[in-house]
C-alpha cells in the first residue's frame, strides 16, 4: 500500500533500525553470554515463536486458545522420539523396557528419520488444529466456548500421554538423549549451533507472520475479529480463515516445541499442560497482543524475568505473574508494546486525532 | 416470459417464526432489475426480518427466495449469497472499526475471497483507482487513513454504502440508511442513493416519509409480518388501511426516534 507507506516512512525507518539492532544483538549473543545463559536465551527464543503464533490467532483474529501447550508438546514429542531412538542406537528405548514392551510400537518406527520427525512436529499440531477448527469454527462455536474446548483438548491430551506410559514415557516424559547427527547435545559447540538455528527459525517465523498480517489476508483476519458476521455478508467465509490461521499458529507452536527439546533435553506432559498453556497466553497479553514484536518480546522478557526471579524466590513467581497480568489488563490493554506507538504516533500523524490503536497496522 | 426475465428477486410466501411468534407471514415480494423499492411499515412489521431472509441471516420457516428466477438461495450460507451478488447494509452501521477507511474498502471490493487469493493479493492500479473514485463518491477522501471506528455516525453509514458498492452486488439491501442522520447528511445520502439506483436493484427500508417522497418509486407496506399494500407513494398514502396502521403509529415511531 503505497498510500500508507508514504505516510509511514519515518516510522518504517525506525522499525527497520530496531529489527537490525535486534538481529545483531541476537547473532552476537554467543560473544557476550555464558554457555548457560545462551542456552536459556535459546529456550526463550523458542517460546517467542509460540507467542508469535498465538498472537496470530488471538491478537489478530480474536480467538483465544488456551490449548497451545498441546501443539507445543506434539512438536516437542516428535523431536524427542527421534532423539530417543538415536540415543537408544537400535535398541528399545529404556522406558519401554521398563514397561514390558518387547518391540518398538509401529508409530515410533518412522520417527527414526529426522526428516519425518521434523515434518511430523509441524504437521501433527497443524492437523490437530485443523480438526478442532473444522468442528468449531464451521459450527460458529466461538469466544469462551471455543476457549473451553481448547482447555478440554489439553486435559485429554495430557491424560492420554500420562496414561500410555509404555508409549510415551508417562509422567516422566521422554528424556535421556545423547546426540544429534552424531554430535553430543551437551557440547558447547552443539548448543551454539542450535542457538543459531533457533534465531533463524524465530526470524523466519517473524517474517512469515509479518507477511501474513501485512497482506490482504491479514486485513481480513482483523475484519473477522472486528465483526465476523459483517465479514460474512461481504462474502468471506470466516471459518476457512480461522482454520488456516489456527493451523499456522499450531505449526509454529510445534516448531517451538521441537527446538525446546533440543535445548532442554526433556519433554513431559506437565510442560504441555494447563499452566504452561495459560502462561503462553500471558506472554502475549503482557507483551502486547496485536503486535508481533510485542508478543515475541513479551515471551522473552517474561521468561527472562521468570528465571531470574525464580532462582531467588521460586514461590513468589506465580504471584508476581498474576499481579503483572492484572496490571497489564487494567492499565495497558495493549500490553507493553502499546506504550511505544502511542508516544511516537501522536507526534507524527497530524491527520489522526490520536495515535490510539494504529499500531495494529504499524507493526 | 419477458416479464419474468426482468425479475431479479422473487420471494414466495415467506414465513419466519421465532419461537412460535410469526415475524413474517406468507410474504410475497418481487423486485425487478434496476428497480428502487422502498419497504415501509410500523416498528416490528418484519421489514428487517425480510431483508435477513434474503441475505441468508435468517432461515425462513416456509417459503422460497429465488435469485434471477432460478437460483434458490433459501438455504444458502451468508457468504455464498453475498458472493452471488446480494449486498446488505444493516440498520446500525457495521464497519470494521480497527481497519482504516481505505482497508475497509479494500477488503469489501469485489475480488476472489479465498484464503490463498487474499494471501497473495496485490493492489492493482485499477483497483486503487476504483477505490479512490469510491472514496470521492462517499466524500471520505481526506479520511482514507483514519481508523473507521473514529468516523462520525453519518460517515460510517457512507463508508458502509461505499463498501457495498465496491462489492458490486446486483441487489443492494439497505436498512434505514438515513436513521440518526442530520438533515444535511440525509440529503447527501439521498443523492448517493439516486446515483446507486441507476445501476442496480435496490431495496430500502425507511421510516422517513419525507425521504421516501424524494424518489418516484414503488413502495411496499408491511404490517404485522404481512403485505398490506403495494404501489406508488400517492396510492399508498391514500389507502385507508395504511393510514390506520402506519400513520396512526407514526407518532410512536417518531417519539421513539427522538429518544433513541
Ligand atoms: N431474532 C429474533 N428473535 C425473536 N424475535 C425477533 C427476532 N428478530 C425479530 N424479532 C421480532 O420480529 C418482529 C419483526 O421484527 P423486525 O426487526 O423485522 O421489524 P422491523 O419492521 O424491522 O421494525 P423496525 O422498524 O423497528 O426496525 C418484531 O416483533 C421483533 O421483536
Ligand atoms: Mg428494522
Amino acid at each position: 500500500m503505497e498510500l500508507q507507506m508514504r505516510t509511514m516512512t519515518p516510522q518504517r525507518i525506525l522499525v527497520l533500525i530496531g529489527y537490525a539492532a535486534a538481529a545483531v544483538a541476537l547473532f552476537c549473543a554467543p560473544l557476550y553470554l555464558s554457555d548457560f545463559r545462551l542456552n536459556l536465551l535459546a529456550k526463550f527464543l523458542a517460546f517467542a515463536i509460540v507467542a508469535l503464533g498465538l498472537d496470530l490467532i488471538w491478537g489478530y483474529t480474536g480467538i483465544l486458545s488456551l490449548g497451545h501447550g498441546v501443539f507445543f508438546g506434539l512438536g516437542a514429542y516428535a523431536m524427542a522420539m527421534y532423539l530417543k531412538l538415536e540415543a537408544s542406537g537400535g535398541k528399545l528405548p529404556d522406558f519401554m523396557n521398563w514397561s514390558g514392551l518387547t518391540s518398538l510400537p509401529w508409530f515410533w518406527k518412522p520417527f527414526g528419520s529426522f526428516g519425518f520427525a521434523v515434518a511430523a512436529g509441524l504437521l501433527l499440531p497443524a492437523l490437530l488444529a485443523l480438526v478442532l477448527g473444522f468442528f468449531t469454527f464451521r459450527n460458529r462455536i466461538r469466544g469462551v466456548y471455543f476457549t473451553i474446548l481448547t482447555q478440554a483438548l489439553v486435559i485429554i491430551t495430557t491424560t492420554l500421554f500420562i496414561g500410555q506410559q509404555a508409549f510415551t514415557g508417562g509422567t516422566n516424559g521422554v528424556t535421556g538423549f545423547g546426540t544429534l547427527f552424531g554430535q553430543s547435545l551437551g557440547k558447547a559447540e552443539t548448543k551454539q549451533i542450535l542457538y543459531f538455528v533457533t534465531v533463524i527459525a524465530l526470524f523466519a517465523a517473524f517474517v512469515l507472520c509479518r507477511y501474513i498480517v501485512g497482506s490482504r489476508f491479514g486485513r481480513v483476519m482483523r475484519a473477522i475479529r472486528d465483526g465476523e458476521n459483517r465479514a460474512r455478508f461481504i462474502g468471506y467465509n470466516p471459518a476457512v480463515y480461522q482454520m488456516l490461521v489456527f493451523c499456522v499458529s499450531a505449526a509454529l507452536a510445534g516448531l517451538a516445541g521441537m527446538l525446546f527439546v533440543l535445548h532442554v533435553g526433556i519433554i513431559s506432559p506437565s510442560m504441555m499442560g494447563i499452566v504452561p498453556s495459560i502462561e503462553m497466553v500471558l506472554w502475549v497479553a503482557i507483551g502486547g497482543r496485536g503486535t508481533l514484536i510485542g508478543a515475541a518480546l513479551g515471551a522473552i522478557l517474561m521468561n527472562a524475568a521468570k528465571s531470574t526471579f525464580s532462582e531467588s524466590y521460586p514461590e513468589l513467581w506465580t504471584m508476581f505473574l498474576g499481579l503483572l497480568f492484572v496490571i497489564v489488563v487494567v492499565f495497558l490493554p495493549k500490553g507493553l508494546a502499546g506504550l511505544f506507538p502511542q508516544i511516537k504516533l501522536r507526534k507524527r500523524r497530524g491527520m489522526e486525532h490520536e495515535g490510539e490503536g494504529v499500531h495494529y497496522s504499524a507493526l | 416470459m419477458k416479464e419474468k426475465a426482468s425479475i431479479i428477486l422473487h420471494c414466495n410466501a415467506v414465513t419466519v417464526e421465532f419461537d412460535g411468534f410469526k415475524a413474517v407471514q406468507g410474504m410475497d415480494f418481487e423486485l425487478k432489475r434496476g428497480e428502487l423499492r422502498f419497504l415501509i411499515g410500523p416498528n416490528g412489521a418484519g421489514k428487517t426480518t425480510m431483508l435477513d431472509v434474503i441475505c441468508g441471516k435468517v432461515r425462513p420457516t416456509a417459503g422460497k427466495v429465488l435469485f434471477k428466477g432460478s437460483v434458490d438461495i433459501t438455504r444458502k450460507k451468508e457468504h455464498a449469497i453475498a458472493e452471488l451478488g446480494i449486498g446488505r447494509k444493516f440498520q446500525t452501521p457495521s464497519i470494521f472499526h480497527t481497519l482504516t477507511v481505505f482497508e475497509n474498502l479494500e477488503i469489501a471490493m469485489s475480488q476472489n475471497r479465498g484464503v490463498f487469493a487474499t494471501l497473495r493479493a496485490r493492489m492493482r492500479n485499477e483497483d486503487r483507482e476504483r477505490m479512490m473514485n469510491q472514496l470521492a463518491m462517499i466524500g471520505l477522501e481526506a479520511k482514507a487513513q483514519w481508523r473507521a471506528g473514529r468516523l462520525s455516525h453519518g460517515e460510517k453509514q457512507w463508508l458502509e454504502i461505499g463498501m457495498m458498492l465496491l462489492q458490486e452486488p446486483e441487489i443492494l439491501l439497505l436498512d434505514e440508511p438515513v436513521a440518526g442522520m442530520t438533515d444535511k447528511e440525509t440529503d447527501k445520502t439521498g443523492e448517493l442513493l439516486h446515483a446507486i439506483a441507476k445501476k442496480r436493484s435496490v431495496v430500502v427500508v425507511e421510516h422517513d416519509m419525507e425521504f421516501v417522497r424524494n424518489f418516484a418509486s414503488k413502495v411496499t407496506v408491511m404490517h404485522e409480518g404481512k403485505l398490506l399494500k403495494e404501489g406508488s407513494m400517492d396510492e399508498v398514502q391514500g389507502d385507508d388501511r395504511v393510514a390506520e396502521v402506519y400513520l396512526g403509529k407514526r407518532r410512536d415511531a417518531d417519539a421513539g426516534r427522538t429518544t433513541a
